[in-house]
């Protein structure tokens, strides 16, 4: 499945982009998802900010185990700072 | 309860009325609005900015849950929750809470549970700037402390 990654803040311009699109394999998890960028488009930004980014999907902070769908819009993003 | 993710400034009074409107007999209404803070450089004189990017469509959602948990925990008569984004300067409006209640403790307290979860799970992000130079704001463990006592 083909899943498109939105990216916010100081990762979208850390990897110069607002999104790439992944080929995933059927029953992916997060996990899965963060080490294939991590190989891919995301291989060269900075290791603090890439441990630090949280996973959205559909819109609500998942966690590594959590398993993407087909159609799910998935959001990585730096910690959130708000107020 | 509702809330409003917006580029515009927000009027206090106003914001104050629909809360006091839609309570309908509440006994208190807190109110905490947040300003931009002046961040010091030494030497600057040049004009500073923080500029507020979010997701939107995540961004309402989570502060709708942030109040629904609120209206939980505390029998709220009302609340609202207003929060700016694009480019700002200090001492501007930036963030603004209402709780109201019959009585001023759940008030309070929901209004501080309020602030301290938007700060960390609503996705906006600040970035400040002066003159030439910007840089994006990093999450404090103050921040998550203050979570935390909610548990």
């Amino acid at each position: 499945m083909r899943i498109t990654v939105l990216y916010f803040a100081s990762l979208r311009e850390a990897r110069a982009a607002e999104s790439d699109a992944i080929e995933l394999p059927a029953g992916a998890k997060v996990a899965d998802l963060l080490n294939l960028l991590r190989a891919g488009p995301l291989a060269a930004i900075d290791g603090g900010l890439f441990s630090s980014l949280l996973v959205a999907v559909n819109q609500t902070v998942v966690s590594s185990g959590h398993e993407v769908e087909e159609g799910d819009e998935v959001a990585l993003f730096p910690p959130m700072t708000g107020g | 309860m509702s809330v409003s993710v917006q580029i515009s400034d927000f009027r206090v009074q106003e914001e104050y009325q629909s809360v006091v409107d839609e309570a309908g007999g509440a006994g208190a209404v807190v109110l905490f609005t947040g300003l931009v803070r002046e961040f010091h450089q030494s030497g600057s004189s040049q004009v500073q900015t923080l500029t507020l990017e979010h997701y939107p469509g995540m961004t309402e959602k989570a502060l709708m849950d942030i109040e629904a948990q609120a209206h939980k925990r505390w029998p709220l008569l009302a609340s609202r929750i207003v929060h700016r984004v694009g480019c700002l300067a200090a001492q501007d409006q930036i963030v603004l809470v209402i709780a109201a209640s019959a009585h001023r403790g759940e008030a309070f307290a929901a209004a501080e549970f309020m602030m301290d979860y938007l700060k960390s799970r609503a996705p906006f992000w600040k970035k400040q700037a002066s003159g030439d130079h910007s840089e994006w704001i990093e999450s404090r463990e103050s921040d998550a402390d203050a979570l935390r006592r909610w548990d």
